[in-house]
């Protein structure tokens, strides 16, 4: 198991602030971010390339805070590849198992069986400036796994490639993620790759982890206004006043099932909303007299969005609904919700 | 009404091109007219004769080899440094730099008075080793001293270039510093480091000032040359001259063909 225990490094204008995480052998961890937070130095202080100012490093238990790179097993993949340029594929997927003095005939299978399995033994004997976006990062991939690391560093894999290639690239990690035991520490801007490829995903902004969790749960539990605002949610409104039966934002009632007096926000996801034209009796214990005031496509969706006097709502509805109901700007429409479907934070 | 600053056809004429090349032609002009003079002025007769005389010839190799040891010597302990000074910031690293273009503005037969100090008969060097005074190491010492500044800061550049995540990724993937330096930092910065040795050896190879206060005996070739040219006058000086000429030409002109050839295959 990798351990990070309140790391900190400041380097320049960046501070990494009190880092505690830890993965499991085997899982994908995915830190998601915005670009420049400092997604690389923190790779960088756990590959063992920029030692932390204070706090350590664990693996299995053992303190590997000051054990140098080359003895660490934990290969990093930089976002534009750092293929070597004067040597070719082969050379470059060969350099690890090189540098720990297997011998010749060792580096020759295993750098076939590694080509093969990543897709690039036509490639073998090219020079990495010859190749495209995706075969040079098939290359670095190759070149990292070959080593068997125990932990393998992605800096951005797949932002440098083209979409489909991402996407063929994405299906490429998570297979030879699934071959091993090696823990895969990914980090992107992504969160379409992030909610993809992780077994676990953590948010990080301004240097610091604000959330852990898994993709099923990551909507459903952003702990903070940025953290969603970063996640792209829809409908994170700030609570102003706790009531009896739920609270009042913008003026209006809003019926939820809070208990807890901290709870600044409320989150209800913009496919959670209903829209009709006329009231109707249901469980729901919100609904209001709603004004369209403007809408966009959102997919094979339409985000629909209303005002509640000045409380501004999201919702997703499909285009024959959007038909149907003769949506206009200024259509006057009823929206209806659950208390269950509010999620408070 | 036509333009002034067009032909007939109305092409407009290029007269930032024109001045440019004009002015880079005089400069061309410059230093090629008094290399092809003394070639010119030298029969074959002449040059042939130079080249089969034996005090021209062992000069000419003692100024070779010695220019040689001084490049090696230099490259072995100067490469590391030139590799720290791009890799690491640290307090004086500017006035590291300042230190090693010293031999660069200090004239020449200072520098040759400043090292009989280190390496002179009085020296404590010169009293535990023995002087390099009128030896071919003390020649080699002369010449090291005026030219290594620029096979530091050639490597410098070189280093400077290779982009460090390159070294990075190598030392994850199992690369100690060492095998990092010499697999990763040293092959992409190869072409810098020639180009600093070649310019190096070039400027050992003609250094007179240091090295006659060091050595007048044994004779370099630059020395040859002057003392042909007090005691003989100019046709002497100039034979031997052009032999050394003609043979640092043919060398450099090989050395920039094989890394010229090199860097077309990477």
């Amino acid at each position: 198991m990798l351990e990070l225990h309140s790391i900190n490094r400041k380097l320049g204008d960046f501070t990494l602030a009190d880092l505690t995480m830890s993965v499991s052998k085997g899982e994908y961890f995915v830190i998601l971010g915005p670009s420049g937070v400092g997604k690389t130095v923190f790779l960088e202080v756990v590959a063992g390339l920029i030692r932390p100012d204070s706090g350590r490093i664990t693996w299995d238990g053992a303190d590997v805070t000051f054990v140098p790179p080359e003895r660490r097993g934990f290969a990093l993949v930089y976002q534009d590849y750092a293929l070597f340029p004067h040597l070719d594929v082969a050379g470059n997927i060969a350099y690890g198992l090189r540098a720990r003095g297997f011998d010749k005939k060792t580096v020759k299978n295993r750098v076939q069986s590694t080509s093969e399995l990543l897709g690039i033994r036509n490639l073998l004997h090219r020079k990495p400036q010859t190749l495209s976006g995706g075969e040079q990062q098939r290359t670095a991939l190759a070149r990292a796994m070959i080593t068997e690391p125990k932990v393998l560093l992605l800096d951005e894999p797949l932002a440098a490639v083209d979409p489909r290639e991402a996407e063929r690239l994405r299906r490429v990690l998570r297979d030879i993620h699934q071959r091993g035991d090696t823990i895969f520490l990914h980090v992107t801007h992504n969160v379409d790759e992030a909610l993809y490829l992780g077994d676990k995903i953590g948010v990080m902004l301004d240097g610091t982890l604000r959330l852990v969790s898994t993709p099923e749960e990551i909507f459903r539990s952003p702990n903070d206004r940025e953290v969603a605002d970063f996640l792209g949610l829809r409908n994170v409104i700030h609570v102003d006043e706790i009531t009896p039966d739920g609270c009042r934002a913008a003026g209006v009632e809003i019926s939820t099932s809070i208990t807890d007096g901290s709870v600044t926000h409320v989150w209800i996801r913009p496919e959670d909303i209903l829209l009709s034209e006329k009231p109707f009796e249901s469980s729901a214990r919100n609904q209001f007299r709603c004004t369209v005031i403007g809408w966009e496509s959102s997919g094979r969706l339409l985000e629909v969005r209303i005002s509640v006097d000045d409380l501004t709502l999201s919702a997703l509805i499909t285009r024959s609904s959007f038909d149907d109901l003769k949506i206009e700007s200024g259509t006057v429409l009823y929206c209806t919700f659950k208390s269950s479907a509010i999620y408070c934070f | 009404m036509s333009n002034p600053r067009s032909t007939k056809a109305g092409r407009p004429i290029p007269w930032t091109g024109l001045v440019f090349t004009l002015l880079g032609s005089l400069v061309l002009l410059f230093i090629i007219a008094p290399l092809a003079g003394i070639l010119l002025a030298s029969s074959f007769g002449e040059i042939s004769d130079a080249a089969a005389d034996e005090e021209v010839r062992s000069s000419v190799s003692l100024t070779l080899s010695a220019a040689l040891m001084a490049t090696i010597a230099c490259t072995v302990t100067g490469i590391p440094l030139a590799y720290l000074l791009a890799r690491k910031r640290f307090f004086g690293r500017s006035t590291l730099f300042a230190i090693i273009d010293l031999p660069i503005i200090v004239p020449h037969t200072t520098a040759g008075i400043a090292l009989l100090t280190v390496v002179g008969r009085d020296s404590l060097f010169g009293s535990t080793f023995g002087s390099l005074v009128g030896t071919a190491p003390g020649i080699a010492v002369a010449m090291a001293f005026v030219s290594v500044p620029f096979l530091i800061n050639a490597a410098h550049n070189g280093f400077a270039k290779v982009p460090v995540h390159l070294e990075s990724a190598a030392r994850t993937l199992g690369a100690s510093p060492c095998r990092t330096f010499f697999t990763i930092s040293v092959p992409l910065a190869w072409r810098d480091i020639l180009t600093g040795m070649i310019m190096m050896w070039a400027r050992g190879i003609s250094e007179f000032g240091a090295v006659v206060i060091i050595a007048y005996h044994p004779m370099t070739t630059p020395t040859l040359v002057f003392e042909r040219f007090n005691d003989y006058g100019l046709a002497h000086a100039r034979s031997a001259a052009v032999v050394l000429l003609i043979i640092c030409v043919l060398i450099f002109a090989a050395l920039r063909f094989v890394a010229k050839r090199r860097s077309r295959e990477e």
